[in-house]
C-alpha cells in the first residue's frame, strides 16, 4: 500500500571503465578537433559515479519508496557488472554511438527503466569526474526502446 | 525562476520497525536497520527554494534567514536526538524514520515557514543519509 506522496530515493554506484571518443563519421582532424585528448587511440579511463533516482509513493508499511537491497541487486547486475572494469567502446550499447558520458547516461537509463516498476525510474546522473556530470530524465527515450 | 540551495547537517540515531509486524518480518524487511538499539548517521539536509531575484538585493531569499529557518524547524529538533524516541513526528511509531519520511517531515516543517515569508517557494528537499544514499521530496499530496 502506497500513500499518494511521491518521493525520490537516490543511490550512487561507482564503476571504473575506459573509453575513447571517436566518430567514424568524422575525419581524423575533425575527431581531434571535437574530442581533443579524449580521441587518444589507446583510450583512457574514469572512475564514474552512476546516480540512480527512483520515484514513487512512500509505502505506508515500510516508509520506503523502494527496497534498497533489491535496487542494489538490479543495478549491480545490469549496470555495474556490465561496465565496471570494461572498455565502453567494446560494449554493444556503443556499437553505433560514441561512448560519451551523455550516451552512457542514456544507455544506463534505457537498461534500468524496464527493470524497475513502471514509471519509477525518474532519472540517471553519471559523474565522469568530480567536475562534470550528465543527467537524463528519459523524456526523449522512445517507449520500449533499448 | 532561480533555484537556490542551502545545506545543513545533523546527526541522529534511529531504527526501522513496524509494530504491526512480527519481529521476524521486521528483520526480514529492514535487516540490520531493525536493530532495536538503533544506529546513527550524519545526515545532510539540502533545501532548494525557487523564486525571482529581488530587484534591489538580487537575492531569491536571504541565505542567513534560510539558514536560521532550517536550524529552527529541523536541525534543532533532530540533531543529536533519537528520531524514534525524541522527535514528535516519528515518536510512538507514528512514522518510521526512513530517509524518505525524514525528507517528507522536513518538507512539512519548512514549507509553511518558507512560503509565508513571500518571494520564494520551497521547491525540493533532499536528505542524505550517507554520501551514497539520499531521499528527495518535492511536495504534493
Amino acid at each position: 500500500m502506497s500513500s499518494a506522496a511521491r518521493a525520490y530515493l537516490g543511490r550512487r554506484y561507482a564503476l571504473s571503465a575506459s573509453h575513447r571518443l571517436h566518430s567514424e563519421a568524422l575525419t581524423a582532424e575533425e575527431n581531434e578537433a571535437a574530442y581533443g585528448k579524449c580521441n587518444n587511440p589507446h583510450g583512457h579511463g574514469h572512475n564514474y559515479v552512476v546516480e540512480v533516482l527512483v520515484g514513487g509513493g512512500v509505502d505506508a508499511e515500510t516508509g520506503m519508496v523502494i527496497g534498497l537491497a533489491w535496487l542494489d541487486a538490479v543495478v549491480k547486475e545490469r549496470i555495474v557488472a556490465r561496465f565496471d572494469h570494461h572498455n565502453l567502446n567494446c560494449d554493444a550499447a556503443f556499437a553505433a554511438q560514441v561512448p560519451t558520458t551523455e550516451n552512457l547516461c542514456r544507455a544506463v537509463f534505457a537498461l534500468l527503466r524496464d527493470e524497475l516498476p513502471a514509471g519509477q525510474l525518474e532519472g540517471v546522473r553519471v559523474e565522469e569526474t568530480e567536475n562534470n556530470f550528465f543527467e537524463f530524465f528519459g523524456a526523449s527515450l522512445p517507449a520500449g526502446g533499448r | 525562476m532561480i533555484f537556490l540551495t542551502r545545506r545543513a547537517t545533523f546527526s541522529s540515531s534511529h531504527y526501522y520497525w513496524n509494530a504491526a509486524w512480527s519481529a521476524e518480518k521486521n528483520e526480514q524487511v529492514f535487516g540490520r536497520c531493525a536493530n532495536r538499539h538503533g544506529h546513527g548517521h550524519n545526515y545532510t539536509l539540502e533545501v532548494t527554494v525557487g523564486g525571482e531575484p529581488d530587484p534591489v538585493t538580487g537575492f531569491v531569499v536571504d541565505l542567513k534567514w534560510l539558514k536560521d529557518v532550517m536550524e529552527r524547524e529541523v536541525v534543532a529538533r533532530y540533531d543529536h536526538r533519537h528520531l524514534n524516541l525524541e522527535v514528535e513526528e516519528f515518536a510512538a511509531g507514528k512514522m518510521i524514520p526512513t530517509t524518505e519520511n525524514i525528507a517528507i517531515a522536513a518538507w512539512r516543517r519548512l514549507e509553511p515557514a518558507v512560503n509565508a515569508a513571500g518571494g520564494a517557494q520551497l521547491s525540493r528537499i533532499r536528505v542524505y543519509e550517507t554520501a551514497e544514499i539520499f531521499a528527495e521530496y518535492r511536495g504534493g499530496q
